[in-house]
């Protein structure tokens, strides 16, 4: 097995509002090993972009606080970092796609200008060589006669191509670790196949290690090697993809799968999980999931379950799983 | 089928955009574009069945959606409701119509008036519609909606605000059943929702569904969401119908090509399953000024030579399944 490139060790992020003080990540622990590629799956809120922004450090704070745990990146705390030491490793070891192309890139700016702009700041190359890169780039994820868009802007693309812009940007620096937060849910899903199999291809090309975040089971199903599940801050479970799909062991998990309509058989009703999601501003005590939970027993509105390992790589935080 | 049992039907429904040409290209002579955003398109649906129409953004699903409403005016086409033409109707007629046909919006945030609270929301359709003779009238009749699509009664003096996503898609579902309609349109109604929240709503349509004898037009980009509900269904791609049939039928053996490929791109929750792939070239092609012929071409892997320059007509092609392309 490869060796850890990212471990997360009991991260919590407490954000402090005018309306209250709210863990958006409480106790998360997991690793990603070289070239695996991980899933971190959860409905709204749960708090998966939250884990993945404080990998990159880019958590506001205030009102934000990284209040507890350990983030190594190949070995070092990235919590320890300097600011100099954060920009080396932004971009340059670590690259983020963010969901909304529209948004995360700028639309005063020519595609090019974007993608040349992290290539001079963090390569050092001229104006001239940065420009043969940007073609290389955008060919490299598919943009056809690159040289033609160089100067477009972003409203000139369409969805998916403003997405294959953002990986551009986001391999540009030869990282060897990319965080791809709901890469495809904005777009339809031909697109969203098309994207998929990119990321994909890129990811077995560079040899990078991948999280990608989602809250479409179907899409980690096909894209990752592992998968954690996240409810209201927690790391509910955590396992290869086939613990997840075939023996899922925490209810909130086996709840989820049940949801999903299906494709190929029509069930005449869904079981869905009952009840929404709590408050976060004022939690349940005990288990976060135990107000929805057909299996609550008494302990789970007391204790918090703990996280641990239930079959060789397989974890889960559940009282159910404890009794023996 | 016959015509008779058909609650709503459309023929040759269509929605052109003139869009507006900048003034440089008005002097030089050019002809305004035209978006084609609903290009002809017929279907009926039978009372009790619901019609999913399932299709990629822009495809015209949700510009359907308000020519069967008339909250827009189509730009040629028949719209019939129980067998009337209802684009002759006169503005009493129509609002008249109006208690028959009711639409559910895709955000519950923005379909809601904020400043209203529930009691107000769910009321205000009776009153429009003189449903209601008293206030205690209306208000027994709301708390009854409010149970029965599964919101406790005490939340009936609140503000939308105070409801999570799904609770409000419980509300909008509520109003649009406060007139007792025949037709309830869903344009993506459960699209904005987490996924355990999308499979108790979609529970909701269907128990309503059973219990008041409701027919739905069910719009929505999920292909899987559309399997589940619907008996029969329409794909839709760019102003077209393509393909429809009954759901069952229509998922196990898709005739069309971009009916083969949008089922080819889901990726199913299931690790087992073939992955996710793209069998189509290229992008989605555009509704503005679309040239002769198939609107697949260039992306389609089994074109022919004719695909190019005639349009494909829907036709039926056996067991209620109705396609439209030259090479089957």
């Amino acid at each position: 097995m490869a060796e850890p490139v990212l471990e997360l060790d009991d991260l919590t992020v407490r954000f402090r509002l005018k309306r209250g003080e709210l863990t958006a990540v409480n106790g998360v622990s997991f690793c990603v090993r070289r070239g695996e590629t991980f899933g971190l799956v959860g409905e709204s809120g749960s708090g998966k972009s939250v884990t993945a922004r404080s990998i990159m450090r880019l958590i506001p704070e205030p009102p934000g606080e990284i209040s507890r745990g350990r983030i190594a990146f190949e070995g070092r705390n990235v919590l320890d970092m300097s600011d100099a030491e954060m920009r080396a490793l932004r971009g340059r070891r670590i690259a983020m796609v963010f969901q909304e192309p529209m948004s995360a890139l700028n639309p005063v700016f020519t595609v090019c200008d974007q993608i040349s702009d992290a290539l001079r700041t963090n390569l050092g190359l001229s104006k001239q060589e940065a420009r043969e890169r940007v073609v290389e780039l955008l060919s490299l994820v598919g943009i056809p006669s690159p040289r033609r868009r160089l100067d477009s802007y972003v409203h000139e693309f369409s969805g998916g191509m403003r997405q294959r812009v953002m990986l551009a940007m986001a391999l540009s620096c030869n990282p060897s670790f990319l965080i791809a937060d709901e890469p495809t849910t904005a777009l339809d899903v031909t697109i969203q196949a098309t994207i998929l199999e990119l990321i994909t291809s890129m990811i077995d090309r560079f040899g990078m290690s991948l999280i990608f975040i989602t809250h479409n089971l179907g899409v980690v199903a096909h894209t990752c090697d592992s998968i954690g599940v996240m409810y209201a801050s927690h790391l509910v479970e955590l396992g290869g993809k086939r613990d997840i799909f075939e023996r899922p062991q925490h209810p909130y998990t086996v709840g989820l799968l049940n949801s999903i309509p299906r494709l190929d058989a029509q069930a005449r009703y869904l079981t869905p999980i009952r009840g929404s999601v709590c408050n976060m501003l004022d939690p349940p005590v005990g288990c976060k999931f135990h107000p929805r939970c057909a299996h609550a027993m008494d302990i789970c509105r007391r204790e918090v379950p703990q996280f641990r390992e239930i079959a060789p790589g397989h974890h889960a935080a559940c009282h159910l799983l404890d009794r023996g | 089928m016959t015509t008779g049992d058909a609650l709503l039907e459309v023929n040759g429904l269509t929605k052109h955009f003139p869009l507006h040409a900048d003034i440089y290209s008005k002097l030089a002579g050019e002809k305004a574009q035209v978006l084609k955003a609903v290009d002809g398109i017929d279907f009926r649906i039978r009372k009790g069945e619901t019609l999913g129409l399932v299709g990629e953004s822009g495809c015209g699903k949700s510009t359907t959606a308000r020519l069967v409403t008339r909250l827009i005016e189509p730009t040629a086409g028949k719209v019939s409701l129980k067998g009337e033409d209802m684009l002759s109707y006169s503005p009493s007629r129509m609002k008249a119509a109006r208690k028959e046909v009711q639409l559910v919006f895709q955000d519950p945030y923005s379909s809601l008036n904020p400043r209203k609270t529930i009691m107000q929301i769910l009321s205000r359709p009776m009153e429009l519609h003189g449903l209601a003779a008293s206030w205690a009238e209306k208000r027994e009749r709301v708390l009854e909606l409010l149970e029965r699509v599964g919101l406790g009664l005490e939340h009936v003096d609140r503000y939308p605000h105070e409801f999570s996503g799904g609770q409000r898609q419980r509300i909008a579902i509520a109003r649009a059943l406060s007139v007792d309609p025949e037709l309830v349109i869903g344009d993506e109604p459960v699209s904005a929702l987490d996924v355990s929240i999308q499979a108790q709503i979609l529970n909701l349509f269907r128990d309503l569904q059973e219990e008041f004898g409701l027919t739905y037009l069910f719009i929505a980009h999920d292909l899987s969401v559309i399997r589940h509900i619907s008996d029969r269904v329409a794909v839709m791609y760019v102003g077209k119908i393509v393909e429809a049939g009954p759901a069952a039928a229509l998922f196990a053996s898709p005739l069309h090509p971009y009916t083969k490929a949008l089922l080819a791109a889901v990726p199913e929750a299931d690790p087992g399953k073939a992955p996710p792939k793209l069998t189509l070239k290229g992008e989605v092609s555009t509704p503005i000024d679309p040239p002769p012929g198939c609107r697949l071409c260039g992306r389609c892997p089994r074109e022919l030579p004719v695909c190019a320059q005639v349009e494909p007509p829907l036709v039926e092609v056996g067991d209620d399944r109705q396609v439209a392309c030259h090479n089957l």
